[in-house]
């Protein structure tokens, strides 16, 4: 079936062009500055824009026209920096006349969503989980015709910025129920759930010393999880597992750890590679699952 | 009816009261004394006819009202004396904290009233957050249920102390020994649970009641409130045991129920002189007992029990990913973007001596006057560092100190509560003279909380997200991160790499900005409907 399913090239929208076209989109797909540039979340931006040309979504992207949002500089304590940033974003956005925001990652979407309006940016901001989440409620995502996920182990990583600064804890776990999985929680998930670590520009830096990284200590935690191993959960508090590591495969081989986050999807991704368990568990954006599952990747 | 009622209280109140307030200033106490005595003799049998018109009209009841036994004595003047003291102390001590919380920068936090009411309701009187973890949530509700419906005995114990009644609410009849009654039961259970609470903290070795804010004067504290709360409770039991055993040896009905008491008279002595001074010392411990527990409250953790109520009526209702902007950066950042923008000036009265103030927060003023309220409602109970991602891996990072450090300093630089007791952290030790007259540097930021606990900092909101009472420690620790960064450019040097890399390429890495559309050269999409087709 696979090698019969056509394929086109997709010519990204720009919303530059669709203006001196006199044309307005219904949503701006704000990709960010880790979508645009880290090499592992270019691949969740383009599984998203599969997603949204797949459903036939009228969108548009800023392209160069984007900037940092100014959120790590804002984390950071600096301020001017930040509003340097947000009014120049918000020169450009209503200049285009610009009603609705979707994006993929949580901190441009907490900062445009919250704290745009006080400096003039008034949107409606959406975040891809609750985007995706509507389309498969409208039934224009059916994740059919693609990679299953039966049977497979999937546990959700909540980020910070989506989680407890946005209150949106079920739109993640919903899009991840149309895959058929194997749903785990974390023990720390949802109001509790645990940092990946790169919050509050933690990215930019070295951490301060201490005893263990926390994306090493949260890493364990969703591979116990996905393993089952309730000793290592137990003994979770920041001391370093001395839990014996499964050889890579031995166990279920092709558990996923889900994130919604450029910087927990950085984060998670190291932590499975210092716990050498790259083998058999890989950590996914939830654009990538639904594409794959829709068999959009081509 | 209702004119004989009116009649009554009103001939009953004005007089007597005026009359003790001027004749309390009076030099000659003698003369006071009797005067007093006279007084109050003249208000019981007021006050038992009010009591008893009311029992009838109330009850419906044709019988004879019950006799509330008067014993009017120097005692009660004692008491008034006692009260008024206690009283006053607390008044003199809460208008010092409300100096200091109001030394904060401005903050409206005005309007929404029905969500804030209701969320004070939930929250503080509901305890919604406690329930998170269920074993100290059904132990502290415990002690808190208990708490509450036992001071409606305490009122009884007021009117009993300055009238020389005993036991006036025995008019209740059966709704009376409903309350003893459950007071009993919770009193048993608050010695139980903080029984519970003293194993937890001393014994159990729980993570969240170590670490180095919690040592010294806090750790003494919270094994101090302990120790008065089984105090209050042992005086509650002498007091009705002695009184129930003094009724049942002359033979009398002591009105209400004692479910515990009941088993504690064996304990007690035959003699009835001594019963009564037993009564006496268990009503006397219990009442100044909680004088003065209310005037240890400002020096305390325990405050929460007072602070945690306004705490979370003033907190934030905005979402926890939300930071403040800062106005005056606004309109320095739109004037530099709009030649054209004016700065809107402040009001004239303030603007002419208005001191041009820092970004950000170096020092406790410089923080909003609901981050000082949050450092009087702190509990110390540690749910905040206990979730901290940082804290968690070792850093230094502490949410729970960075509040406590806020309410030592505001202690230190204004007005401080009876007992002062700063965290020093060890610094006492070392006698370092240079320190000791380091004063630039001795404020909130450095003197108590170092950059590297502040850097550690993953703006999570977990702290936020777990603090019981809504404290917010997050935007503390942003305030001091824009102080160290706007003021003093002291932030850690990748940072100032990211910053730079926001400045020229638009984005927090070094890459171009003519890169940033590269991810959408080659993308193809397989093309279902051509499939289908």
């Amino acid at each position: 079936m696979a090698e019969q399913t056509a394929k086109r090239q997709v010519s990204v929208p720009m919303m530059a062009d669709l203006a001196a076209r006199g044309e307005t989109p219904e949503v701006l797909f704000w990709v960010g500055c880790a979508g645009a540039f880290d090499d592992r979340y270019k691949r969740v931006t383009r599984a998203f824009v599969r997603i949204l040309e797949h459903v036939g979504v009228n969108y548009a992207v800023l392209g160069m026209e984007e900037t940092c949002t100014g959120d790590p500089a804002k984390r950071a304590g600096n301020e001017f920096l930040f509003q340097m940033q947000a009014m120049q974003n918000i020169t450009t956005l209503n200049g285009y006349g610009i009603k609705k925001v979707v994006t993929a990652c949580p901190h441009c979407f907490n900062t445009i969503k919250n704290e745009y309006p006080a400096l003039g940016g008034e949107y409606e901001v959406i975040h891809h989980s609750t985007f995706l989440q509507q389309l498969i409620n409208e039934g224009r995502v059916k994740a059919e015709g693609g990679e299953s996920f039966k049977g497979r182990r999937i546990t959700f990583h909540d980020s910070c910025y989506l989680g407890r600064a946005n209150n949106i804890y079920e739109a993640p776990r919903a899009v991840l129920e149309v895959l058929d999985a194997d749903l785990l929680e974390m023990k720390r998930c949802k109001t509790n759930g645990l940092c990946c670590g790169a919050g509050g520009a933690q990215m930019w830096k070295e951490p301060e010393p201490g005893k263990k990284d926390v994306n090493i200590e949260r890493a364990e935690e969703a591979l116990a999880t996905l393993d089952g191993d309730a000793d290592v959960l137990l003994n979770l508090q920041g001391v370093e597992s001395t839990a014996p590591v499964l050889p890579a495969g031995s166990n279920r081989g092709g558990s996923v750890i889900a994130v919604a986050c450029p910087f927990c999807m950085t984060m998670m991704a190291d932590g499975v590679k210092n716990k050498e368990r790259e083998q058999d568990v890989q950590v996914f954006d939830l654009a990538e699952l639904i594409a794959s599952a829709e068999g959009l990747n081509a | 009816m209702l004119y004989q009622l009116s009649y009554i209280t009103s001939s009953w109140f004005p007089g007597g009261v005026v009359a003790v307030g001027e004749h309390k200033s009076s030099k000659a106490f003698s003369t006071c004394k009797r005067q007093a005595k006279k007084i109050f003799r003249a208000q019981h049998r007021k006050l038992k006819a009010v009591i008893c018109y009311a029992y009838r009209v109330y009850f419906g009841l044709n019988s004879k009202p019950t006799q509330i036994p008067v014993h009017f004595s120097i005692q009660n003047i004692l008491f008034l004396l006692v009260a008024v003291a206690g009283f006053g102390l607390f008044i003199w001590q809460a208008r010092k904290i409300r100096a200091n919380i109001l030394v904060g920068r401005d903050r409206d936090m005005s309007g929404h009233v029905n969500e804030r009411l209701w969320k004070t309701v939930l929250v503080a009187f509901g305890q919604q957050k406690m329930f998170k973890r269920l074993t100290p949530a059904i132990l502290h509700l415990i002690v808190y249920v208990g708490f509450i419906v036992i001071n409606i005995e305490v009122i009884e114990i007021l009117i009993d102390g300055l009238f020389g009644t005993h036991r006036v609410l025995q008019f209740l009849g059966p709704l009376y020994s409903a309350l003893t009654g459950t007071n009993e039961i919770l009193g048993a259970l608050v010695v139980l649970a903080v029984a519970a609470f003293w194993w937890r903290r001393n014994v159990k070795g729980i993570r969240r009641f170590t670490g180095p804010e919690l040592r010294a004067w806090p750790k003494l504290d919270a094994n101090i409130i302990l120790y008065i709360e089984v105090a209050l409770m042992a005086a509650l039991f002498l007091m009705n045991s002695a009184d129930l055993k003094l009724h049942q040896l002359e033979g009398k009905d002591l009105p209400g129920a004692f479910p515990i008491s009941q088993f504690l008279t064996g304990l007690l002595p035959e003699n009835t002189t001594a019963l009564h001074a037993l009564e006496r010392v268990g009503w006397w411990a219990h009442i100044v007992g909680i004088l003065c527990f209310l005037n240890y409250l400002p020096s305390s953790k325990h405050f929460h029990i007072i602070m945690a109520f306004p705490n979370v009526y003033f907190s934030r209702l905005m979402p926890q990913g939300q930071f403040s902007n800062v106005d005056s950066i606004t309109h320095e950042v739109k004037a530099m973007m709009d030649p054209t923008y004016e700065v809107p000036t402040p009001p004239a009265s303030e603007g002419a001596e208005a001191a041009p103030t820092a970004f950000g927060a170096k020092d406790v003023n410089d923080l909003a006057w609901t981050n000082l309220l949050h450092a009087y409602s702190c509990t110390e109970c540690g749910r905040c560092t206990s979730v901290c991602p940082a804290n968690l891996t070792g850093k230094l990072l502490s949410p729970r100190k960075i509040i406590m450090d806020t309410r030592d300093r505001m202690e230190e630089k204004y007005n401080s509560p009876l007992i002062f007791n700063p965290n020093l952290y060890g610094k006492e030790a070392k006698h370092d003279p240079q320190e000791q007259l380091d004063k630039e540097n001795h404020t909130l930021l450095r003197g108590y909380v170092t950059p590297e606990e502040l850097w550690a900092c993953t703006t999570c909101n977990a702290c936020v997200e777990a603090c019981p009472v809504n404290i917010n420690p997050l935007e503390s620790i942003i305030e001091m991160r824009r102080f160290l960064v706007l003021e003093e450019s002291a932030a850690p040097n990748s940072l100032n790499v990211m910053f730079s890399n926001i400045e020229n390429n638009g984005a927090p890495w070094a890459f171009s900005p003519s890169d940033r559309f590269n991810w959408a050269d080659d993308l193809y999409v397989a093309d279902k409907s051509a499939t289908v087709a």
